[in-house]
């Protein structure tokens, strides 16, 4: 059975890779997910915004009560080399690249034009195969507008795409009024590939405490469906290559989205549920079932049942929605 | 060589040269030397080498005492060792220093001279420490001025190589420890060309070594112990021949020559002063001025104070001399002088028979005492001791620079006389201790210091108070050097970096004519005229200053810099005073922030980079108008009704007059009355919590937490209201226990510090806007009026009979008078909740011992301290002994309380004819177990005062000064984790071991708060300290479980924000026990990193995290068969790093270390696991059968 694919131009030995989670923040973790079955890793995002806010409040709390008091000039000892930048995250790659054959995908998160871009070459230089654009961007002023948002995303990736030599993905957010629109322009503008879709942090009330609590629950196999679809609308339309990411946890879960077109897919929430060797159990079980279905490579399924390969394309669209309404009043 | 230059304060010059020339050093913190100590702990960090390529090792003992045991030892087997002192902790060291010179031993202690606590502690300097070393046998060298302090460093470490003598180097603590100047580097080869080989080697082979093994430290007997005394006279005899030949080498390296005794003055100098140290340099300058306007003076610069080398001394005088004065800067109460006069007679005396010198004329000698606990040393003290010379009859033992009415010693002296030079610019800033104006000016000292051929000289002063300080700073730059060891009097710029300041505060008496006025102001340049006071207007036109303005705040607010305002006000300094060209300053402030900061980021240097650039947008010309405009009067220095002391006294303190004050008006022993901190209004919050009376629930936690008693809940009857100001706020008493009754939750808005505390505790949401709480900070200023009106008439109202109050909870206990409040404690101190809870609960009857630390100063430092009375007078007693003795200090309170009760009892039963053996069995015998109790017994001890009064005996007349103390005592001991964990502690063990009855109270900080963050047995793994750089390598010492080894001991470990019921239940078990009782109480500190308005919300979390476990271990459960260890946590919920990364303490690691970080954060999981596991094992121990075993 012919597993492998091909994902930002990267060989791989079969589609399932490790989206950015916990376990790859470290060497032995990344070693782990590659021993665990993952056919390339993708690191946990670099936050550009909160090396800058960790530096500032570090200065800021090392420095506050300093020289205000005549028995203590200061409060803190002043190591001389402070590890702000994302000289952490960079060795992270270094050590990373020389510890594992599979691709490592680095994740970026930039708050500054000159940060995406400078972050950007350092990680290519650390060695990185391939970096996710994770523009993790809430519009929550209601004065910037759709478009704004969607220049932002195009700005940022141009931006970086110039600077770098390595394949570029975009990670999207599912808040686009146009998905398709912009993953064309994207595309266009020579991004490698996209990530289906960003799952922000959803926050919670604690109704005791009248708080907000920011929140983050593992995905489960429904949530699969917003990727699956667009997937399915996108593929063949644009060059980028896609990828999945959230609700994969089983084989099926994986097929559903090879099927609708996906070059590659990220399995989160399943490995932090099931462990690493969830990735190669899931893989043996998808390789069984191509077997049972007759199936010779993964290159045969991809696709089949995107938006251009079904028989009944509005299935994709809005009639589709009416059609599942329908359905359950019947039912 | 080419010369190099580097502007450093005295501390780290002398740190530079000792770090470099040692192996070990040994130290303990102490202020002022405490910098020298972190210097060399932070080179030895960074991996940095002395002048043989070793990184010395550096060590922090558990006081000054184990510092020198280790220095001792250290050189015992060879090293090359140092240490750092001052004080009282250079007097811990006295013992060794006994030992190393009868052992003839090579080393060199840097000490920052500082008064040695007496009536008072002062941290500030003067020479009575090394005053008291003075028959340890050590040879002592002074140095003058920061330059001299690195030069004398490495002299002194030649020197006690070659002689064999250990040497005390020392200097003025804060004058030239802190200051900092331009000083040119001894550069490491001199040092390495000075200090031979050979004489190490010979160090080395006195070591104890088995390979060729020698006994040392044996005892003597009455037939040899004289003689082996005095075999080490040719050592001290040879010893200034070669301090001098050292000097002399010294000098062919570097071309800066000293002498033992340096003469500096006319050759035929007729009135001579002989001093040391910083004010020698004082000295130095006038008498230049004095001699260019015709005078013959002239001064000794004592450099080699011991062994007091009286040839070498009497051939440093010129023949011509009539006068001299000798000038201590120290007091020796009941000596015949003190004793470098002394020195002087006696090198005078011998010369008369020895022949040494021939004078004109016998000079008369004069002995005078300055500059204690750094007072000011002018030159126109300077010129007042050669005028007092210049009598027929000089006055003898005079002192200068304060009104002596009392003894009459004082010399008078012209405060106008200036001897500064005029191509000499200097400035004087007023800031704020937040806002970041010294560290500016010390960035300016270096960039001008640095970059360009002046010369720069910098000195900072601090007040007492850690929230809302004020510093001022003095800085002088010119093209000579700088020599002026005093204040600045006349400035050509000076910056007022806060508006308030000028509603207290005389700023512009610093302003020389023609000087540029910087002012830091929210008002507009078209505006901000008619906002000065009328003083502040007057002296701007009759100066005819320049005068400019900015918004720094908003500076500050726009570039996201927070309160710190430095970047903002140093451009403005450069921008406008005309020091260096506009656009080379601004260049040379951002090389310098590059320089400064780049290891913090990227960020931190583009953020100050803005700052600079919008500072330049912000900052305004105002032009002078030639009428005063303004009625705003300055704000009287303390409030009305205060008492007169506090009027006459301790405004001036306030006012930063208190060099005004004459010796008639201090006390004699020290004695303060309490109750002054409520006089003086600081208005120092910006902001102030503001009361939702229909919201609040009463639940008095605001109350509980505010640090500084600036929150009070009343309940009173309705009536009062009636004559209730127009905005006092009131509601309906919510319970049933005072039903009818009206509540009133009142701020203090002039004493508030604004750290918001209260509000982040406030448990209480607004139901439809929940971002509001029932207290919410609001803008203070326009409160401030009104809400002085109410909080005066709130304090007007009755409190409650605190027999009808239910001390045992929360709300009940907020209701008991507070007797601890407006302390100068930091906004959001997290100590100062549990010491104020204290004093509700037993400050009508608490006798308080208190160690030297954060809390000492807060609670004692003049001018104003904190603790207060009740109505009917009671409030309150508190001392302060030592740092480390304060357990011991505290036991005898309890010795004499029961003394006090064994004599009571005895003479009652002696006057029981009188008094009846029912009404003593009452008294003896009373239950004191609550406040009716107490209440009780007062009213017995009233009645028995009145029957005392008919009883004609001398039993009766002495029972009526003891029988106050029939009323339970409740003893206090006080003190921060240092004192308990490290310097105290074999005090404390043995209190607790005593079982009598006190109560100890730590407030764990977990790092020494006062001296800055060192490390301390109570700092957890993997927090970054001080002397712990790397992060804490070992778990903190578990203080709670080794006292409840004991047994009897009750011991409570308590987190306030965590369980605020379980703290009050804590301290009434407490002071319940009849006993030892230890509470070991959660303190968060700024020492900590984090945001003091959420330290409740850390102390939550380390309860939830398992790094602070709540408990009680109450020995009188036993009695009922019961385990005595109660948990009041639960089993840890969070992980310790949710705990600890809220913290720049732990989190900075992860960016010094972050390998190390991980590794530590993992052990100190694995530590909390362990201890919570152990704590819970404990607590279910079936305790019967254990106990039957």
């Amino acid at each position: 059975m012919d597993l492998s694919t091909t994902y930002l131009g990267l060989k791989l030995k079969h589609p399932l890779i490790a989206g950015a989670n916990p376990i790859a923040a470290t060497v032995d973790g990344i070693r782990s997910l590659e021993d665990g079955g993952a056919s390339a890793v993708v690191l946990p995002s670099l936050f550009e915004e909160q090396l800058t806010h960790e530096a500032l409040a570090i200065h800021y709390y090392t420095t506050i009560q300093a020289d205000s008091y005549a028995e203590a000039l200061s409060y803190f000892p002043q190591p001389s080399d402070f590890k702000v930048g994302p000289d952490e995250y960079l060795t992270l790659i270094q050590k990373a690249k020389t510890s594992v054959e599979i691709p490592i995908i680095a994740s970026l998160n930039g708050f500054t034009d000159s940060g995406w871009i400078k972050i950007a070459k350092e990680m290519e230089k650390a060695g990185a195969d391939a970096i996710e654009l994770n523009v993790y961007y809430l519009a929550t002023d209601p004065n910037i507008q759709g478009i704004d948002v969607e220049k932002h995303y195009l700005d940022i990736s141009s931006s970086v795409k110039k600077s770098v030599k390595i394949p570029v993905a975009v990670k999207l957010s599912p808040f686009l009024s146009s998905p398709a629109a912009i993953a064309k322009t994207l595309s266009q503008n020579g991004i490698d590939g996209l990530v289906l879709f960003n799952r922000f942090y959803q926050p919670d009330f604690d109704l005791e405490k009248l708080e907000v609590i920011p929140n983050l629950h593992l995905s489960n196999s429904d949530e699969l469906r917003l990727s699956l679809r667009w997937i399915a609308i996108l593929f063949g339309k644009i060059s980028a290559d896609l990828s999945a990411t959230g609700g994969c946890h089983t084989h099926l879960d994986a097929i559903k989205l090879l099927m609708a077109g996906a070059d590659a897919i990220q399995m989160v929430s399943a490995i932090l549920l099931h462990g690493v060797n969830h990735i190669q159990n899931t893989i043996n079980q998808l390789s069984i079932w191509l077997g049972e279905h007759e199936y010779s490579s993964i290159k045969q399924l991809k696709g089949s049942m995107s938006h251009q390969n079904v028989a009944d394309p509005s299935a994709f669209e809005r009639a589709n929605y009416m059609k599942v309404l329908q359905s359950f009043r019947v039912s | 060589m080419s010369k190099q230059f580097i502007t450093i304060d005295g501390n780290e010059a002398a740190a530079y040269v000792a770090f470099r020339t040692n192996e070990v050093c040994s130290i303990y913190p102490i202020t002022p030397s405490s910098n020298m100590g972190e210097w060399a702990d932070q080179w030895a960090a960074e991996g940095k080498k002395n002048i043989w390529g070793i990184t010395p090792t550096v060590v922090e003992m558990q006081s000054e005492a184990g510092a020198a045991g280790t220095i001792h030892g250290a050189l015992q087997t060879g090293s090359l060792a140092t240490t750092f002192t001052a004080s009282q902790g250079l007097l811990l060291m006295i013992p060794n220093m006994f030992k190393i010179a009868g052992e003839l031993t090579s080393t060199v202690f840097h000490v920052s001279a500082r008064a040695v606590a007496c009536q008072a502690l002062s941290i500030f300097g003067d020479h009575s420490d090394i005053n008291t070393c003075r028959t340890t046998g050590w040879a002592m060298m002074a140095s003058g001025s920061v330059q001299e302090v690195m030069d004398f460093a490495l002299i002194a470490q030649k020197a006690t190589l070659r002689s064999r003598v250990p040497f005390l180097h020392f200097f003025d603590g804060f004058r030239t420890s802190h200051e900092v100047n331009k000083i040119e580097v001894i550069p490491d080869e001199v040092m390495l060309q000075m200090l031979d080989p050979k004489l190490i080697q010979a160090h080395r082979e006195r070591a104890l070594n088995p390979e060729k093994p020698v006994l040392r430290g044996s005892a003597q007997n009455p037939d040899v112990y004289f003689q082996g005394r005095e075999t080490v006279n040719p050592f001290y005899q040879k010893c200034p021949v070669i301090v001098q030949e050292v000097m002399n080498e010294f000098a062919g390296y570097t071309g800066r020559q000293y002498h033992l005794y340096e003469y500096v003055g006319h050759p035929e100098a007729e009135y001579v002063i002989v001093i040391m140290a910083s004010g020698a340099e004082t000295v130095h300058e006038t008498v230049d001025y004095l001699i260019d306007r015709g005078e013959k003076v002239g001064v000794i610069k004592v450099r080699l104070y011991r062994p007091f080398a009286s040839e070498f001394f009497v051939q440093s005088l010129p023949a011509t001399i009539k006068a001299i004065a000798v000038m201590d800067r120290t007091k020796e109460p009941g000596s015949a002088g003190e004793p470098m006069y002394q020195d002087v007679l006696t090198a005078l005396t011998e010369n008369s028979y020895e022949g040494w010198k021939q004078f004109q004329q016998s000079p008369k000698v004069v002995g005078g005492r300055y500059g204690l606990s750094s007072k000011e040393f002018t030159p126109a003290m300077v010129k007042a001791i050669f005028d007092n010379l210049k009598q027929s009859k000089p006055k003898n033992h005079f002192t200068v620079g304060i009104h002596d009415d009392v003894s009459f010693t004082s010399l008078t002296y012209d405060p106008n006389f200036n001897t500064e030079s005029s191509d000499v610019f200097r400035g004087v800033f007023f800031g704020l201790g937040s806002d970041g104006t010294v560290s500016a000016n010390k960035n300016s000292i270096k960039i001008i210091g640095e970059e360009t051929e002046n010369f720069a000289q910098g000195y900072f002063v601090y007040d007492s108070k850690k929230s809302g300080s004020i510093t001022t700073s003095h800085l002088r730059f010119g093209p000579r050097k700088i020599r002026s060891a005093y204040l600045i009097s006349q400035a050509d710029f000076v910056g007022c970096h806060q508006t308030v300041f000028l509603e207290t505060h005389d700023i512009l008496k610093y302003a020389k004519p023609g000087a540029v006025f910087l002012l830091n102001t929210q008002a507009k340049p078209n505006e901000v005229w008619d906002t000065l006071p009328r003083v502040v207007q007057e002296q701007l036109i009759e100066k005819q200053c320049k005068f400019y303005i900015i918004d720094a705040y908003n500076v500050a607010k726009l570039t996201k810099m927070g309160v710190r305002i430095n970047t903002i006000m140093q451009t403005c300094f450069f921008a406008i005073s005309g020091i260096l060209p506009k656009e080379e300053a601004i260049q040379k402030i951002k090389d310098s922030i590059k320089k400064t900061w780049a290891a913090r980021g990227d960020a931190v240097v583009q953020q100050n980079f803005a700052a600079v650039d919008k500072t330049l947008e912000n900052l305004f010309e105002v032009p002078i108008p030639s009428q005063v405009t303004s009625k705003i009067e300055r704000r009287p220095a303390v409030a009305p009704g205060a008492p007169e002391y506090v009027r006459e006294v301790t405004a001036l303190m306030i006012l930063n007059r208190g060099d005004e004050i004459k010796v008639s008006q201090m006390p004699v022993d020290g004695t303060f009355d309490t109750g002054t901190a409520q006089w003086e209004k600081r208005n120092i919050a910006l902001e102030v919590p503001v009361w939702d009376a229909e919201l609040c629930s009463q639940c008095g936690k605001c109350v509980l937490a505010c640090p500084h008693a600036t929150i009070r809940q009343k309940v009173y009857d309705p009536k009062y209201l009636e004559r209730a100001p127009k905005t006092f706020k009131s509601a309906d008493y919510r319970g049933a226990e005072y039903k009818g009754m009206k509540y009133t939750l009142q701020v203090a808005v002039e004493d508030c510090t604004g750290c918001a505390l209260c509000v982040a505790y406030c448990p209480v949401k607004n139901k439809s806007n929940t971002a509001l709480k029932a207290i919410n900070m609001a803008p203070q200023f326009p409160l401030r009026e009104t809400e002085r009106e109410n909080w005066n008439f709130f304090m007007s109202l009755p409190d409650l009979d605190r027999r009808n109050v239910k001390i045992n909870t929360v709300k009940g206990s907020q209701f008991l008078r507070p007797l601890f409040e407006f302390s100068g404690a930091c906004a959001g101190c997290g100590e100062t909740p549990y010491y104020k809870l204290m004093t509700q609960l037993y400050g009508d009857r608490a006798v308080i011992a208190n160690a030297t630390g954060c809390s000492s100063i807060y609670c004692g430092n003049l001018p104003t301290t904190p603790f207060t009375k009740d109505e009917h007078g009671r409030g309150p007693a508190w001392s302060n002994s030592l740092f480390e003795d304060t357990a011991e200090f505290g036991f005898g309170f309890r010795l004499t309380f029961d003394k006090y009760r064994e004599i009571a009892t005895h003479q009652l039963k002696a006057l029981a004819s009188e008094l009846g053996d029912d009404f003593i069995e009452e008294l003896l015998n009373a239950d004191q177990s609550d406040e009716a109790g107490i209440y009780a017994q007062r009213e017995r001890i009233s009645a028995l005062k009145n029957k005392l009064k008919m009883i004609e005996s001398p039993i009766a007349r002495d029972l009526e000064t003891i029988c106050d103390h029939l009323v339970k005592r409740s003893v206090w001991i006080v003190g921060g984790d240092g004192w308990a964990y490290d310097i105290g502690y074999g005090g404390l063990d043995h209190v607790i071991a005593s079982n009598k009855n006190v109560n100890i109270l730590v407030l764990d900080t977990e790092v020494y708060s006062n001296t800055g963050g060192q490390c301390s047995k109570a700092t957890p793994i993997g927090a970054v300290a001080k002397f712990a750089a790397g992060g804490k390598p070992i778990a903190k010492k578990d203080l709670g479980l080794i006292a409840m080894t004991y047994g009897h001991v009750y011991v409570a470990q308590v987190a306030m924000g965590a369980n605020d019921g379980q703290t009050i239940r804590a301290f009434l078990e407490a002071d319940a026990y009849d006993g030892p009782s230890l509470i070991i109480a959660y303190s968060h500190c700024i020492a900590h990193g984090i945001d003091m308005a959420k330290g409740m919300e850390h102390q939550e979390r380390a309860v939830l995290s398992g790094a602070w476990p709540l408990y009680r271990f109450n020995p009188q459960l036993v009695l009922k068969g019961e385990n005595p260890l109660k948990l009041d946590s639960k089993p840890p919920k969070l992980k310790i790093s949710e705990y600890a990364y809220a913290q720049t303490r732990f989190n900075m690691l992860m960016k010094s270390n972050p390998q190390n970080a991980k590794k530590l954060i993992e052990l100190a999981q694995e530590s909390v696991e362990a201890k919570w596991y152990y704590l819970e094992y404990l607590a279910n121990m079936p305790y019967k059968r254990t106990q039957a075993n």
